[in-house]
Formats: C-alpha cells, sequence, structure tokens
C-alpha cells in the first residue's frame, strides 16, 4: 500500500464508491490506526459518520446510581498528574477534554463547539497552528463560566517542567496559547504538526479551572486544596474520594447537555483482582461496569452465561509482543550488560529469530487464552486476522520451524539442544506476573523445546518489571534477559509515539540510565531515515504510506514478533447502555450512559 | 483417670503385678511408647507413602508435567489422568508428583529453620536474665515489625544471582526461599519458649537440678527445654502447612521457583478462579497439604507424648 | 512491678528508633520505583520522571532521608503520598474504622472459638468431639486464606445469593438497617479471617491445657472436691494461657496491615490493603508510617504479654 493507493481510495469514499466502513477495515489491514485513517478521511474532506449510540432518557436523572468497579482504584484526582488510566477515569468523572476519540477513531466534541478542520479554517495549512472555538454556556461546578482563559491557563500549566506533570509530553511542543476572544483560542506549535488533536483532546487533554489553580503553579502544585476536591465542568459533582479504595459523585443539575446525566449518583469503588471484579458485573449483579477484564476469555464466557452481563470489546492500539535481545545481555562491556557494544551470539542470526516467529501458536493463544480480548496478529502496528495481506500470514509450524534451523546449520547437541561454533540456543524469557502471560510462556517454550530450543522461564512482578529503577536489574528497560514479552499501549491514536520504540536515538543504555524506549536496542538507518521523514510530513496519505513502511520494516526483518492486538476488555451489566471506545477512557462520554428497563 | 501420674515399673513390679520387667533405657522406653500410640503410627504411615510417592512416583507414572494439550482441558478424573487435567490439558497427577518433593522439602526445611532458631533464642533469653534477654527480645521485635514483602524483594534481589553461580540455579532458589520463609517465622516460636521458660524456671524441680550442681545448659537441655516443647511442635506443624503456602504466594509475587514449576501451592493458586468449573483440580492440592500436615502432626503427638513419661493414653 | 515497667519503657524508645533506621533502610534498597507506570507509557518523557524524583527527594542519599523523615515525624507530619498525593496521616486514619471492625472483629471471633473448643477438645483427649476439633482445625489452617475466601464468595455471594461480597465502607441506610447491611458485607471477610486464625490457637490452646491438666495440682483440685468446670476454668486454665497471651499479644499488631489477602478478595478497605498497594507502587512514606506504626504496636503488645505473664503465674518475678 503505497501513497497512490491511498489517494486511490480517499477518492473512491469521496465518491461512494467504497463505504468509509469498508475503508477504515482495509486500513486496518494495512497496519494503520483506525483513528489515523478517520484523519486521513476528514482532511480529505469526507464528512464524520453518525455515531451508533442513541441517547434516549427525556429528562435529566432518576437514573439512581451507577456503580463503576475498578481493580486498581484511583489515588489522586488532579488529570495532570495521572499515572495510569485508573486516575484519569477517577478524574473523568468531574472534568472533561476538549474533544473525545470514539470507537471509529472520530473526534467527538465535548467542550469544543466543533472539530477544526483545514475547511472551516481550524487548522491551519501549514501544520503549525489549530483554532479551537469552546462551547458558550458551560459552567464550572462552582457556578463561574468556562472560558478560553482556562483553557490558555491549561496549555501552560501542563508545559511547565516545574509543576512535572504527566501529560507535559502533549503541551511540550505547543509554542503559545493564545485567548483570541472569550471562547476561542489559538494553538501554536514548533513545527508543522501533523497530529495536532493531541493537546486538550482525549486522556490528556481534561480541562482544569483556572481560578482555583492558578496559585498553585510550578512547584507549589501539590498544595492545591483542589487536587483532592475537584471542580469541574463534568456530568457528576464531587462528594467524597478515599484514594485507593471508593470515589463518589453527584449528578451536576447545571450540566451544559439537556436530559444528562440520567444517573443521580455515581460511584467508583477500587480494588480486588479481574476476575471477582468480573464477577461482581456478570455473576451478582453488585457492580455497573467492571474495568479493564485481563482475565482468560473462558472464564468470561462462563460468567457471561448467566445472563446479568456482557464484555465490550472495543478495538485498540495495543499490542502483546514478544521482543529479542539484539545485545549480549549476559556480557559485561565497560561495566554494562546488554551493551550496544556487544552483539547477541545467537540471536543476531536472522534463521534464529524466523525460526522462533514460527514457534509462537498465535491462534492457540487466541483461542485457548485471550479469545476475544486479544486479537492474534501479525503487525506491531495493529492488524486483525481477516485482513492479513497475502504475502505476509503469520504461521505456526514446528516442521518448518526445525527446517529453517537445521538449513542455517544449528545442530541438535546430546541434550536435544541445538547448538553451532559452541554456541546453544538457550534462552531467558521475562515477563510480568500474570496468569495469561504466565500460560503464553508455556506455551512458547514447549513449542520451542519441540525444534530443540531451551528456555527457561521468568516473570516478574509488574511493578519492578516496569519500573525505572536504575539500581534494579529486572526492568524490562534493562532487558538483562534474551527474550521479553509485554503489552505495549498506544494511548493515544497516533503511531508517532509508538513506533519510536525501534528509532536509534532512543535506545536504551547505562547512560542515559535505561530510560531509551528502545529496549531491543536494534537500530537501522532505512528505519530512522523513514521515522524522520513521517514525523514532520503533514500529507496524512504520504504519512499514512510512512508508518505502514515502517511496520513492514519491523516484520520483514523479524525485529520483534507481535502476538496479539489486545483491544480494551469491560463487563457490563445488561442494562447499562454505555458508549465504548479503544482510543480513550471507557468514560469519556460518562454524560451518555443510561439504564433501560 | 487421665492426668494421673503412673506408679513406675518397678514399683509394680514389686506390688506383684507380674514378672518383674527389666528397666529399659529411656530410648526404648520412648520408642515403645510411640509404637502404641496408635495415630502417630498412621501418621507416620501416611507421611511415609506420601514421600515415598513424591521420590519414587515420576518413575512409576512416567507422564510428562508440561505435556499442553489443548483438547484436554480440565477434564476431571479418568483413567487417563488419575488427577484430571488443568487448563492447559496438562496432566495434574504428573504435576502433583513433581511438585509435591519440592513442596514437601521446602515445608520441612523452612519449619525446621523456624523451630530451630525459634528454640535457640527464645531458650536463651528465658533462661538469661536482664540484658541478654532485652537484647534478644528487641531482635524479636525488630525481625516481627519488617514488612515482609519489600524484605523478600530486597533479599532475593541482593543474594539471587551470587547464590545462583555457587550452587546452581534451583538450588540457589531453595535455599533462597527456605531462608526466608523459615526467616521470617522463628519469633513466635522464640516468644512462646521464652515465654514457656520464664514460667519453668522457677519450678522446683529445676531448683532441685541446679542443687545437684547442674550447669545452666545441661538445665536447659537436660530439664526445662523437653518440658516446654508443646507448644513447639504445634507451632512445627501449623509451619509447615504456612510454609507450603508461603511458597506460592512467593512465586505469585515472582520470587520464588519459576511459574511452570508445579509446586503444590501454586497449583492451588492456579485453580482458584476454575473452582465452580474443576474443583478437582484444586481438591487434589489442598487434601495433600492437608494429609501431610495431619500425619507431620499426629507424628509430633506421637513425639511428645512418646518423650513424656506423663502420658496422655 | 513498677519499675520494670518503667525501665521496659525507657528501652522501647531507643529500641523503636533502631528498628526505624533498619526498616527505612531496608526500604530504601528494595528494588521498585513509585513511578513505574509512567515507566511504559511512550508519552511521559524522560525528564518528568526525574523531575518527580527530585521533588520527592528520591535522589538524594538514604542518610539524608532518613534523617528528613525522622525530623518530621516528630513535629507530627507523617509524610506525604507519592501515588495519591494526599497526607499519609489522612489515609491512614480513613481506613482505621473499617480495618478496626473487620480485622479486629475476626480476631475476637477466633479467640472465642479457640479457647473453649480449645479446652474442651483437651479435657476429653482422643475422643470423638477432639478429634473432630483437631481434623477440621487441620483443614482450617492448611487452606490458605486466598482459597477459602473464594469458596465463600462462590457459596454464598454467587450460589445462594445471600451475602454481598464486595465490601462498602460508606453504607447510606440508617439505623437497624445500617447494622444490618455492615453484616452481611462484613460476615464473609470475619469469618474467612476468624476461622483460619481460630484453626491455629484452638491447637495451641489445646496442646497448652493438655501440658497443665497432668500436673499434680490438678489433681489435688479434683481429689479436693471441686466441679470439673472449677477445676479447668480457675485452675487450669489460667496457667495455660501463658502461651495464649504469647500469640494474641503477636497477632494482635497485625490487625494494623496484616489480613493483606483477605482485604484483597472483600476489598475491603483496611489499612492491609493500603500497606500492599503502597508497596507494589513503592510509595515510600506510606509503607514507612503504617510498619512503624506497626513497629510500635509489636512493641507495646510484647510488653503488656510480659506484664501478663507476671500475672498469670507469680512465680515469674521481673529483675
Amino acid at each position: 500500500m503505497d501513497e497512490h493507493g491511498l489517494r486511490n481510495l480517499i477518492g473512491k469514499v469521496k465518491s461512494g464508491r467504497l463505504s468509509r466502513r469498508r475503508f477504515l477495515e482495509m486500513m486496518v489491514g494495512a497496519g494503520l490506526t483506525v483513528p489515523m485513517a478517520g484523519h486521513l478521511l476528514l482532511n480529505a474532506g469526507v464528512a464524520n459518520a453518525q455515531p451508533a449510540f442513541t441517547y434516549k432518557p427525556t429528562k435529566r436523572g432518576g437514573g439512581g446510581v451507577v456503580k463503576l468497579l475498578m481493580w486498581q482504584g484511583p489515588t489522586l484526582l488532579n488529570p495532570h498528574f495521572a499515572v495510569g488510566t485508573k486516575d484519569q477515569y477517577g478524574c473523568r468523572v468531574f472534568y472533561e477534554p476538549l474533544a473525545g476519540w470514539d470507537a471509529n477513531g472520530n473526534l467527538v466534541p465535548i467542550l469544543a463547539a466543533a472539530i477544526p478542520t483545514v475547511e472551516n479554517g481550524g487548522v491551519a495549512k501549514d501544520g503549525k497552528s489549530v483554532v479551537w472555538k469552546l462551547k458558550k454556556g458551560v459552567n464550572w461546578h462552582d457556578g463561574k463560566p468556562f472560558t478560553a482563559d482556562d483553557v490558555v491557563f491549561n496549555v501552560e500549566y501542563a508545559s511547565d517542567p516545574a509543576t512535572a506533570t504527566t501529560t507535559i509530553g502533549a503541551y511540550r511542543d505547543v509554542v503559545k496559547a493564545t485567548k483570541i476572544d472569550s471562547h476561542t483560542v489559538r494553538l501554536e506549535f514548533k513545527e508543522p504538526t501533523p497530529f495536532w488533536a493531541d493537546p486538550l483532546v482525549g486522556t490528556v487533554g481534561m480541562i482544569i479551572p483556572k481560578h482555583l489553580f492558578d496559585a498553585y503553579r510550578g512547584s507549589k502544585s501539590r498544595d492545591a486544596p483542589t487536587n483532592h476536591k475537584p471542580v469541574g465542568t463534568g456530568p457528576y459533582r464531587f462528594v467524597d474520594f478515599k484514594p485507593g479504595d471508593m470515589l463518589r459523585g453527584e449528578a451536576n443539575p447545571n450540566y451544559h447537555e439537556a436530559n444528562r446525566p440520567h444517573f443521580d449518583a455515581i460511584e467508583l469503588k477500587g480494588g480486588g483482582d479481574a476476575v471477582s471484579a468480573a464477577r461482581a458485573v456478570l455473576q451478582t449483579g453488585e457492580f455497573d461496569y467492571a474495568w479493564n477484564m485481563q482475565v482468560e476469555d473462558e472464564i468470561l464466557k462462563r460468567l457471561e452465561a448467566g445472563g446479568k452481563g456482557r464484555i465490550s470489546i472495543a478495538p485498540g492500539g495495543s499490542v502483546e509482543f514478544l521482543q529479542f535481545q539484539t545485545t549480549d545481555p549476559w556480557t559485561e562491556v565497560d561495566g554494562e550488560r546488554a551493551s550496544i557494544k556487544s552483539r547477541h551470539p545467537t540471536l543476531t542470526d536472522f534463521a534464529v529469530r524466523d525460526a522462533i516467529n514460527l514457534l509462537v501458536d498465535r491462534q492457540s493463544i487466541q483461542d485457548h487464552i485471550y479469545g476475544r480480548t486479544g486479537v492474534a496478529t501479525r503487525n506491531f502496528l495493529n492488524n486483525p486476522q481477516r485482513f492479513r495481506s497475502p504475502n505476509n500470514a503469520f504461521e505456526f509450524s514446528v516442521e518448518k520451524a526445525n527446517r529453517v534451523l537445521d538449513a542455517a546449520g544449528w545442530k541438535r547437541g546430546p541434550d536435544g539442544v541445538r547448538a553451532r561454533d559452541g554456541r546453544k540456543l538457550k534462552f531467558v524469557f521475562q515477563t510480568s506476573i500474570n496468569a495469561p502471560r504466565q500460560k503464553c510462556q508455556q506455551i512458547i517454550k514447549q513449542a520451542c523445546q519441540k525444534a530443540g530450543i531451551e528456555i527457561e522461564l521468568k516473570s516478574i512482578t509488574a511493578s519492578v518489571y516496569f519500573s525505572s529503577d536504575v539500581a534494579n536489574p529486572d526492568t524490562f528497560r534493562k532487558f538483562f534477559a534474551d527474550l521479553q514479552m509485554y503489552n505495549t499501549t498506544m494511548p493515544r491514536p497516533d503511531p508517532g509515539l509508538f513506533m519510536n520504540q525501534f528509532v536509534s536515538w532512543e535506545v536504551s543504555t547505562k547512560e542515559n540510565k535505561w530510560s531509551g524506549t528502545n529496549n531491543t536496542r536494534w537500530r537501522s538507518d532505512e528505519y530512522d531515515r523513514t521515522y524522520k521523514a513521517a514525523q514532520v510530513e503533514m500529507d496524512p496519505v504520504k504519512r499514512a504510506a510512512l508508518f505502514i513502511r515502517l511496520n513492514e520494516i519491523l516484520i520483514e526483518n523479524r525485529v520483534v514478533v507481535p502476538i496479539s492486538n489486545r483491544p480494551v476488555v469491560a463487563a457490563l451489566s445488561n442494562r447499562l447502555r454505555a458508549p465504548m471506545t479503544g482510543w480513550d477512557n471507557d468514560v469519556f462520554l460518562l454524560k451518555d450512559w443510561y439504564r433501560e428497563g | 483417670m487421665a492426668g494421673s501420674t503412673p506408679a513406675s515399673p518397678t514399683v509394680e513390679a514389686l506390688a506383684g503385678g507380674g514378672p518383674a520387667r527389666p528397666v529399659a533405657r529411656p530410648g526404648t522406653e520412648a520408642w515403645r511408647r510411640f509404637r502404641r500410640h496408635r495415630l502417630a503410627l498412621a501418621g507416620a504411615v501416611i507421611l511415609g507413602v506420601i514421600v515415598v510417592a513424591v521420590l519414587f512416583g515420576p518413575w512409576i507414572w512416567p507422564v510428562a508435567i508440561n505435556d499442553i494439550d489443548f483438547g484436554a482441558r480440565l477434564k476431571p478424573p479418568s483413567a487417563a489422568h488419575p488427577f484430571g487435567t488443568d487448563d492447559l490439558g496438562q496432566d495434574l497427577l504428573a504435576r502433583m508428583l513433581y511438585g509435591g518433593r519440592i513442596s514437601i522439602a521446602v515445608g520441612i526445611a523452612a519449619m525446621l529453620i523456624a523451630i530451630g532458631v525459634g528454640v535457640v533464642v527464645g531458650a536463651i533469653a528465658g533462661i538469661s536474665r536482664g540484658s541478654v534477654d532485652a537484647v534478644l527480645m528487641w531482635a524479636t521485635d525488630l525481625f516481627l515489625s519488617l514488612p515482609q514483602l519489600p524484605v523478600l524483594l530486597l533479599v532475593i534481589y541482593l543474594f539471587r544471582d551470587s547464590l545462583k553461580s555457587v550452587v546452581g540455579p534451583e538450588m540457589g532458589v531453595f535455599i533462597l526461599i527456605v531462608v526466608v520463609i523459615g526467616g521470617f517465622r522463628w519469633m513466635p516460636v522464640a516468644r512462646l519458649v521464652r515465654a514457656q521458660f520464664l514460667s519453668l524456671r522457677e519450678k522446683e524441680f529445676v531448683e532441685a537440678a541446679r542443687a545437684l550442681g547442674a550447669s545452666t545448659p545441661r538445665l536447659v537441655v537436660r530439664h526445662i527445654l523437653p518440658n516446654s516443647l508443646g507448644p513447639v511442635i504445634v507451632a512445627g506443624t501449623i509451619d509447615v502447612a504456612a510454609a507450603i503456602i508461603a511458597e506460592s504466594t512467593l512465586s505469585f509475587l515472582g520470587l520464588g521457583f519459576p511459574p511452570d514449576i508445579p509446586t503444590w501451592g501454586r497449583i492451588l493458586y492456579d485453580a482458584k478462579d476454575y473452582l465452580d468449573v474443576a474443583p478437582h483440580w484444586a481438591l487434589f492440592p489442598g487434601t495433600f497439604i492437608f494429609l501431610t500436615v495431619l500425619s507431620i502432626n499426629y507424628l509430633g503427638d506421637g513425639l511428645r507424648d512418646a518423650l513424656d513419661p506423663r502420658k496422655v493414653m | 512491678m513498677g519499675q520494670y515497667l518503667v525501665r521496659r519503657l525507657l528501652i522501647a524508645i531507643p529500641s523503636l528508633v533502631g528498628i526505624s533506621v533498619i526498616l527505612f533502610a531496608v526500604l530504601a534498597l528494595a528494588p521498585g520505583d513509585p513511578f513505574e507506570e509512567l515507566a511504559t507509557n511512550p508519552n511521559v518523557p524522560a525528564e518528568v520522571r526525574e523531575n518527580l524524583r527530585a521533588k520527592f527527594g528520591l535522589d538524594d542519599p538514604v542518610a539524608v532521608r532518613y534523617v528528613r523523615w525522622f525530623g518530621a515525624m516528630l513535629q507530627g507530619d507523617w509524610g506525604f503520598s507519592f501515588a495519591s498525593r494526599v497526607d499519609v496521616d489522612t489515609l491512614i486514619l480513613q481506613r482505621l474504622p473499617t480495618t478496626l471492625a473487620v480485622i479486629g472483629l475476626s480476631q475476637v471471633l477466633a479467640l472465642s472459638i479457640a479457647i473453649p473448643v480449645g479446652v474442651f477438645a483437651a479435657t476429653r483427649p482422643y475422643s470423638i468431639f477432639d478429634q473432630l476439633a483437631n481434623t477440621l482445625a487441620f483443614v482450617g489452617f492448611s487452606l490458605p486464606t486466598f482459597f477459602t475466601g473464594i469458596l465463600f464468595i462462590l457459596v454464598f455471594s454467587i450460589t445462594l445469593d445471600w451475602l454481598p461480597f464486595v465490601y462498602r465502607a460508606d453504607i447510606a441506610e440508617t439505623g437497624w438497617r445500617w447494622w444490618w447491611v455492615h453484616f452481611q458485607q462484613s460476615i464473609m471477610p470475619i469469618a474467612v479471617l476468624g476461622l483460619f486464625q481460630g484453626a491455629s490457637w484452638t491447637r495451641y490452646v489445646r496442646s497448652a491445657v493438655l501440658d497443665v491438666i497432668r500436673l499434680d495440682y490438678v489433681t489435688t483440685a479434683r481429689a479436693k472436691g471441686l466441679s470439673e468446670r472449677a477445676v479447668v476454668v480457675k485452675h487450669a486454665l489460667r496457667n495455660a494461657l501463658i502461651p495464649v497471651v504469647t500469640l494474641v499479644a503477636l497477632q494482635l499488631p497485625t490487625v494494623f496491615g496484616g489480613a493483606i489477602v483477605t482485604e484483597q478478595i472483600f476489598r475491603v478497605p483496611g489499612i492491609g490493603s493500603l500497606l500492599i498497594s503502597a508497596i507494589l507502587a513503592n510509595d515510600t512514606p506510606v509503607i514507612m508510617a503504617v510498619t512503624f506504626v506497626f513497629s510500635c504496636l509489636v512493641i507495646a503488645f510484647n510488653l503488656v504479654a510480659d506484664i501478663l505473664y507476671g500475672w498469670l503465674d507469680p512465680r515469674i518475678a521481673y529483675r
């Protein structure tokens, strides 16, 4: 799929010869994300598709209490300090961004009056600025009006390094935010920014009130009393919060949309584990919604059979994948293990990586472990199985793997393990503690055994594995092992900050305290060049083609072995109607949740 | 009547109760009493069977422990799989036999460490007075206050690699786990033993022994300690069960054996989400932990009764 | 005795300081990072993480951090949680009532099972009652709480639908309905913990009473014509209680931070779950505060136990 092919398809959609839905499916098949594909159409002037969700209630209130269960409870309520989705959910009950991403990759305006496009003059043609028009008649929970001052304040607050917000990544490239009038804001970027819908949108875009936070900028940010008593524009007002345990809100009687919210109160309970959370929604009905069902699909199906609830699957960009180490983690060079000055003794042989790719039984992993919660994929950048391209199908074949290794000269030794030039195919395979992952490891280990590769399994506590502690040898960034497996999330719909995991300037080394995102330490000039070009390419079609090419480079060179595309999985009570999405928080349209019957 | 002290064998003989029995040595006497304690014998037999099974079982039942077979998932016990299968289709009997070695070894070794250290510390603290007692109790309080999880992470992180290079990976992990589990359970034993000592050292028989010229160590070992073993034996049996379970908790945190090693606690942990569909999966490890603990306890009871002339039977 | 008490209290202070030093060192050296979630997110640049670490003083040497913590503690500032960005004492106080209610009651339940059953079993050794009690006790402590908890949930919440299994700290009802709802949601965690604890305590009580019941003074009391009940309760039990007092004193501090598994399964927002989530999030201020209170309780309860020994057995003298 190259640029010409893309333009062709877009032309067809515009003229009506190709349905938007089919276009999106094909783009996803080629390795693009849905929002990116949607963006392509948006920029070509193709109108947004109609949302599939209809809101039925005709008055505000009367729905009782809605109960949400998250097996990791939110611990703080300032969206700019949110650590992970759990905190974002807690904040999203009270705060709102200018727009959110729906399941089809469309931008849905929330506090914005309309979505900026090139046509309506919102997005500058040179890509260096965007103008947002804000909704009128919106008030904060304490009655003060929501204006452009608040938006400008948020940009300044989040981009100030002294505040040390976790959302800074989205605001760093905003050079200036200017108030044009009381309900219009212009954002200016340093460089042409193809993905302008990052600041003020979605999980990093929740707006906090200037009049309550202004006095607490920079290093005083932790002292703001509103940090624990949020005042937002959202459908619910703050009642009570016990960190890690329970969050309560009541309906906002002055909410800026008519007939919303349907519920009179909301409760968000935290703690416990995923399986019992599923039971609480699907079996006992104690809760209406449970978050992030990281549970074997078989258990979920069994619970659904009770008839009280259902599982919602929203496709997202996360991919569970296997990484190969390209350096030697078992030898120290200048006091550093896995140094880029060393080479891995066995995994640098393409045949070995190719063989292991053939030994990962993605289909069984999907069928018996993840089920609907993990669709087998061969692409790093997103690919449901139905649309796999003909010359790069994934395959599971122990015989073929054996042939590949034989042909490359890896002979079986007396202990059954293959070796060449005195080097054995023995690997340490690490991942985090997580029941489905351990099962995955066992499946892969067994298949490898049949091909003469011996694997030692290692599992590490998640808080240690994913930490950035310099002293700890077991982190995923240090990657002091031969193989590792984890789920990399794409929290924003643009692949720019997702594909940077393989560029040479992000290599994780002792010098940068292993903070680089490139754990495999793989380097390629072609990849670097293509990535740099994609970052400044304003033409969305050309840009999409470049990202597709990046994906192909990874797959052709067997740099990683993608295993499954993990959608966002939640459990919902049967009577609850709620629009879900894989590109934003599940509660992004909390205002539209209602209960039927 | 329960609790009465029976008259000595010599008196019985003189009173014409029968032919004079030769006065037996305490060791043989104890063994004879043990043999007559029916439950202790039963315990010994059960434990013996379990130990033999886990030691030699893999030769009699040569099924692989990690043969993944998706076609035979969660099957109840049958001829092909006497204990059923788990959710990856692996044979549970083979896994129980393999994991049993580790679980029992961990359970008993950790228990011995806990009892050993606890008795020594408690005895020394109990018999001495003033500063030695205070220092030892301070150390005990310190260990009691330590939060187990961070200490575990620290110990394992510090010593795992060096142990691996000295004794090899499996032995290294085993030693680490046993020391860590035993190391967190000696404190109650120490306090219990010390409490017994505080009360026992004031008793007349101790005074009498001291009057006869017994040195303090001899007093402790031959007189006070045997009488304070009651709670120690109970602690011992509870510790075995706790150690087997603790190992599974460690493995759940990634600090124990690798996740594919099927120790009994680990099998129980893996089975807990399938209780309503495949109860057999949890039933077997649970029952075997229970049986092991039961038999060790009856053994302990028998031991105590055998060593103590004022038997309860 | 008064002197002994004063001496012990004076010793308690430096020993607490010593314990806090070691606790702090352990936490500082243990691997892990409070900001691990940020590490997996490609959006958060490294400088932000480093800024946060510097802001909370995580990069200073251990000794400096300890002194800072100790000074703050003395002034009543228990620290500021990295994960929740609130004061630690607020966090702890929020959870204290629930902890006392659920975990505290479970210890009471355990004791009220263990003493009567243990004593009864010991006075009729190897009888049917004794065998039954023993077997149930063995089953009780052979099965871990994560297992019995799930079993209870499956039976009482899912199959029978009698009891809710997710605990809620604030309930809207008032009056006797409030008590009823609280009872419904607490009875399972209290039972799981209480039965597990009671199982091992029963064994200890039985063993302790058995030790004592064979002694001469008991035979004497019986010979004097006292009722069996008086013999057991007024003579045997008092002496048998020494190991029991030891155990209860050892166990009580764990109310404050020990029932981790049960709290997790039933989502009881107690201090145990606060501790475990703080440990997994490497939220050092919370861990230090909770473990420090814990060590104070340990020292306090062990002191109480030592004093009780003297009351239970007057022959134990204190120098």
